[in-house]
Order: structure tokens, then C-alpha cells, then sequence
């Protein structure tokens, strides 16, 4: 184990976390404020990585591509929202999950029926491909450095928004009283679609950007879906601080157990025991943390005011 | 009268699904023996969840893990050369009731939308954790050796054997959850679910109640568990997707939540649905998810509530 390995995947953990965070940023904000839990959340990523490795196809810039999949996510989102979820806003978490358990299968099986089954693969640009020299003998890949990068602009941007604009206040408002600031004459339902469409160009963000390291394939949202479900749960439902906190924690937990469980176990216990009982801790350790983190403090660790 | 309606309508059902075998035969459909099979395995484990969702109010949406342990519990038992059905399907319901101690004692401090994200969450991990267990498969899972053995008296090789052992089940099940619900025990947890702070004033905390239906509930699906690999022979990880847990879930709600019958009529219909719809087109699942989301925001009360006295209780 030596110092370029950690630091290697450091940087993997972080990578991994503002991914995470992209797609815990829109769905806590639309539980926060809408009181809605919205399973598709994982399926936006899934047609954002569809729509961006497509764009990338037609335009021959990856760039292009990627920066063309928001907006064209959050068409989609704003879609979903009106036709399907709109109704929703009213009814008990119960038939929120189970809706939106229906459009999963709905949108899951659209995208097999349009671009099949077989996952889609992309390589990167020539320019983005190579690693950024750090001298000492460490190297990292230049794309999952930007990706980082991006992320935490983003989250930097979100917080900006949130917290000093004017958009963000109504936003705040409409999550404490829905009805007052109704009357003071905003358009409540639009804002509400605005915002939907906005955490679905969010996790289309995360698809765009996860399209040319993971598979890109029917179902591939599910997976990081219940991960961003623990990081939210950690982090505290509605909280944006406690979605960034618990996104960062679950990334870097993830990634860390995966490299290092292994070696370490092999020093405690037998290497073949260790062989065994790594991956299968590894796998099962974000789950873990979050039943500590629950039965310390139920309510996460930055719970949203005001609820 | 609307009990003895209720009566009248669950006799009905036990009658015509005794008559499935016989008739299937008859037509030289044997096909329908095993789909009904399935079904009634599936309706076990909605009973089990309806116990806790219906009565408890604790939208478990992960109750696919309690199908996983029950079954890995025969399979393994199985590999190493345990056939024994008793032991083994006693070994897949403790098994599953203690898993559910484990869960439900974090899982009921919370609740809400914490309540199913957790629930949700645990039942993903133990889903990875079938898939890291290369001894047992792995990814691909395995093939069960023997189905369980129970000393020669009945045979689960015999299709229609395994269908009357699983109908008898599924009745005593029914019957089990409905005394449950109408004892004192039942009132304590039916009392937590519409009021908390009220049940606390009248003197007793709902948490034990609430964890003890929790348990209750997930060793019933731990059961259907066992049954289910003895019915596909073959067990994989994928008992414990979280896609499954949404489907027991959504055969309560389709049949109708805290219903004698809801849950099983919501089985047969989610499954037989399936079934004709993947007959159409590869694509079934488009029609499907469209379809659930029709069900969730149009039929609130399930079907068991067109059912004459659906509604007792």
C-alpha cells in the first residue's frame, strides 16, 4: 500500500461522491420541497447518459453532446412531471413510490426498445483521455479530475442559487408554505415544474458525465438510485449541505472499502478467508454505515430546518 | 352480514383454486397448476407484508429479502446434503425472522419516506451480498439439488402435491394474519398505525408491538421463500431485487390494503397480467409500468374493495 495508491483512490472516492451528490442534489430538493419521493429520479440519469452518448454520435464533440443532453433531460423531466407526477404532490409517499416504480419499468423498457439491450459504449476524446502528470510518479485521469472539478462548481453554483437568489428564495418559501406564497401571486405549479426540470437536467448531468467510464444500459439507474437513497438518508432528507456531506462520505466509504478492505482484513484474519470476506464487506459497507449513522441520530446527520 | 359475505367470498376462492388441478387436468393445461402455484406463493408473501403495511401502517419496500433468505436457507442447507423439509423450512423462517429483528429494530425507529428508503437500502445490500457468496453461485446463483424432502409423506416433485401443500399453507397463513389482527396484539399495532402519540398516552410504547409484526411478517415471507426455490428449483440473487420487493408491494395494493383477500387477488392479477402480457410482446413492460401508474392514481381502494363485503373491518 503505498501513497499513490491512496491518494488514487482518494480521488476515485471523490469522483464517485459528486456523482452521488448531482443526483441526491435534485432528489432532495424535490422531496424538501415538493414532498415528493421520485424512485424515476434514477431513470433521468440513465436517458441523460442515453441522450449524451447519442449527441456525442451525431455531432462527433463530446462537449457538444453532453452540453446538449441537459436541456433536452430536462424537457423529458418536465414531461414526467406534468404528465405523471403532478397529481402526486397530494397523495401519501406510498403511492408516490409505487408510481413511480411504474415509470421505471416504463422508461427502463423504452430505452431497450429504442437502443436495445446491449449497453452502449463511447470513448473518450482524444484530448481528454490521456492522465494529468502530478510529478513523484502519481498520475491521474484527466476526466475523472474534471469531473470532480465540475462537480463541486456545480455544488458551489447550487448553494449560490439556493441561498442569494431571487429564484432560490421563492423556492425556500414555497418549501415552508405553499399556500402563502401561492396567494402573494407566484405561480406556484410553474415553479414547481421548473424545479423538477431542473433536478432532472441535474441527474442528466450525472448520466452525461458517467456515460464514458460505467456501462451505459437499461436499468443502469436503479443502481446508483438506492445508493443516492443511503446518501440522502445519511446526509438528512431535504438538506442540499447533508446531501454533499453524505454523498462525499458514501463516495469516499464506497471506494476506500472496495481498494483497501482486503489487504487489511488479510493482515487480521487468513489471506483465503480474507479473499472471501472482503468483497462481500465491501459491498455491504455503505448499508452499514447508514444503519450506525440511523441509530446515532435518526434524522441524518444535517437535517433540513424546518421540518 | 358483511362478515359472512367476507366469508362467503374467501370460501369461494378456496374452492375454486382447489378445483385448479382437477380442471387443469381435464383440459390438459398443466401449465395453470404451476402459474396458480406461483401465484399463491407470491399471495403467502403479500400476506405478509399486508400484516405489517395494511394493519401496522410500515410500508416495508423490502420485503424481497425476507423471499432471499428463506430460500438461500434451503438451498444451502440442500449443498450440504440437508434434505430434511422441516428443519430446512424452519431454518428459513427463523432465519428470516431474525434478519427482520435486525432490520426492523433500526428501520422502526424511523418513519415515513426514512422508513422505506431503509427498508429499501437493506434489502440492496443483502441483494450484494448473495451476489459476493461465490460458494453459492454467485451472480448466476445456483441450481436447488433436492427439492425438500418430507419423509416420503409428500412429494414436491408431484406438482399437484406441492400445489395442495402450498394452498393449505396459504389458507392456514390467511387465517393466522386474520386472528393476529382481531386479537389484542392486532388492536395494539392497528392503534400505532392511526394514532402514535395517543396509543403512548394510553400506556404502551408501540415499538415492541410494532417490531414483533415486523418479525411475525418477515418470517411468513420467509416461508414463501422456502417454497418459491422449491418451486423454481434454481436460486439466484435475484429473489432479493429490489424490482421484486415493488412487485409484493404492488400486489397489496392492487388488491387492497388491510383485506382478508386483497392480497392474493392482488397476486394473481399482477402475476396472470404478466403472463399475458409477455405473451403479446418482448416489450410487456411498457404496457405494465403505464398500467401501474393508472392502478395507483385511479383504483385508491383495490380490487378486494368491488369484492361484496371486501370492505369488513
Amino acid at each position: 500500500m503505498n501513497l499513490q495508491l491512496v491518494l488514487e483512490q482518494i480521488l476515485n472516492g471523490l469522483q464517485l461522491g459528486v456523482m452521488l451528490f448531482l443526483m441526491a442534489a435534485g432528489l432532495t430538493l424535490v422531496f424538501g420541497i415538493m414532498n415528493l419521493v421520485n424512485l424515476a429520479h434514477g431513470s433521468l440519469y440513465m436517458v441523460g447518459a442515453y441522450l449524451a452518448t447519442t449527441f456525442y454520435r451525431w455531432t462527433g464533440s463530446f462537449v457538444l453532446g453532453s452540453l446538449l443532453a441537459l436541456p433536452a433531460t430536462l424537457i423529458v423531466g418536465v414531461i414526467v412531471e406534468v404528465v405523471a407526477l403532478r397529481t402526486l404532490y397530494e397523495r401519501d409517499h406510498l403511492d408516490q413510490v409505487l408510481a413511480t416504480f411504474g415509470l421505471i419499468l416504463f422508461f427502463n423498457e423504452l430505452i431497450a426498445i429504442i437502443w436495445g439491450r446491449v449497453g452502449l459504449f463511447t470513448d473518450l476524446p482524444q484530448w481528454l483521455s490521456g492522465s494529468l502528470d502530478f510529478g513523484g510518479g502519481f498520475s491521474y485521469p484527466l476526466y475523472r479530475l474534471l469531473i470532480v472539478m465540475l462537480g463541486f462548481a456545480v455544488a458551489l453554483l447550487l448553494w449560490y442559487v439556493v441561498a442569494r437568489t431571487r429564484i432560490g428564495m421563492l423556492v425556500r418559501a414555497g418549501a415552508s408554505n405553499r399556500m402563502m406564497v401561492a396567494a402573494l401571486g407566484v405561480n406556484i405549479r410553474l415553479l414547481y415544474t421548473l424545479l423538477f426540470g431542473f433536478g432532472a437536467a441535474l441527474a442528466g448531468l450525472a448520466g452525461a458525465m458517467a456515460a464514458p467510464i460505467y456501462a451505459v444500459q437499461p436499468g443502469m439507474g436503479e443502481q446508483i438510485l438506492i445508493q443516492v437513497f443511503v446518501v440522502i438518508v445519511i446526509g438528512g432528507i431535504g438538506s442540499i449541505r447533508g446531501a454533499f456531506a453524505g454523498a462525499i462520505i458514501v463516495g469516499a466509504v464506497d471506494t476506500l472499502g472496495r481498494a483497501f478492505l482486503k489487504p487489511a482484513l488479510a493482515t487480521l484474519i487468513s489471506p483465503t478467508a480474507a479473499q472471501a470476506a472482503g468483497p462481500a464487506l465491501a459491498s455491504i459497507l455503505i448499508y452499514l454505515l447508514m444503519a450506525l449513522i440511523l441509530a446515532l441520530r435518526p434524522e441524518g446527520l444535517f437535517p433540513a430546518r424546518g421540518h | 352480514m358483511r362478515s359472512r359475505a367476507r366469508k362467503l367470498v374467501l370460501l369461494a376462492m378456496l374452492a375454486l383454486l382447489v378445483l385448479v388441478p382437477p380442471a387443469a387436468a381435464l383440459l390438459h393445461q398443466l401449465f395453470y397448476v404451476d402459474l396458480l402455484r406461483r401465484v399463491m406463493i407470491f399471495g403467502i408473501a403479500a400476506v405478509s407484508l399486508d400484516l405489517i403495511l395494511g394493519y401496522g401502517g410500515m410500508v416495508s419496500f423490502g420485503h424481497a429479502a425476507y423471499l432471499g433468505v428463506g430460500a438461500y436457507a434451503v438451498t444451502v442447507l440442500a449443498y450440504y446434503g440437508i434434505h430434511d423439509g422441516l428443519l430446512q423450512w424452519a431454518v428459513a423462517i427463523g432465519g428470516s425472522m431474525l434478519v427482520a429483528l435486525a432490520i426492523g429494530a433500526v428501520s422502526i425507529r424511523t418513519s415515513g419516506i426514512y422508513f422505506i428508503m431503509i427498508t429499501l437500502a437493506f434489502t440492496q445490500m443483502l441483494y450484494y451480498l448473495g451476489i459476493s457468496l461465490d460458494v453459492f453461485g454467485g451472480d448466476n446463483g445456483m441450481r436447488l439439488p433436492e427439492r425438500s424432502q418430507f419423509f416420503g409423506l409428500i412429494n414436491l416433485n408431484n406438482g399437484t402435491e406441492f400445489y395442495y401443500l402450498v394452498l393449505t399453507i396459504l389458507a392456514a397463513v390467511v387465517l393466522l394474519v386474520q386472528r393476529l389482527v382481531e386479537s389484542r396484539f392486532g388492536m395494539a399495532i392497528r392503534a400505532a398505525k392511526s394514532n402514535e402519540a395517543r396509543s403512548r398516552a394510553i400506556g404502551f410504547s408501540p415499538y415492541p408491538y410494532k417490531l414483533a409484526a415486523f418479525v411475525i411478517s418477515g418470517g411468513i415471507c420467509g416461508l414463501a421463500g422456502a417454497l418459491l426455490v422449491n418451486h423454481t428449483a434454481y436460486l439466484t440473487p435475484d429473489f432479493m431485487q429490489w424490482t421484486r420487493s415493488g412487485e409484493i408491494l404492488f400486489m397489496v395494493i392492487l388488491g387492497g390494503v388491510g383485506t382478508t383477500a386483497g392480497p392474493v387477488l392482488g397476486a394473481f392479477t399482477l402475476l396472470v397480467l404478466e403472463d399475458v402480457l409477455s405473451g403479446w410482446t418482448e416489450h410487456w413492460q411498457i404496457i405494465l409500468g403505464p398500467l401501474l401508474v393508472l392502478a395507483v392514481l385511479f383504483a385508491k381502494r383495490g380490487l378486494a374493495g368491488l369484492l361484496p363485503g371486501g370492505r369488513g373491518g
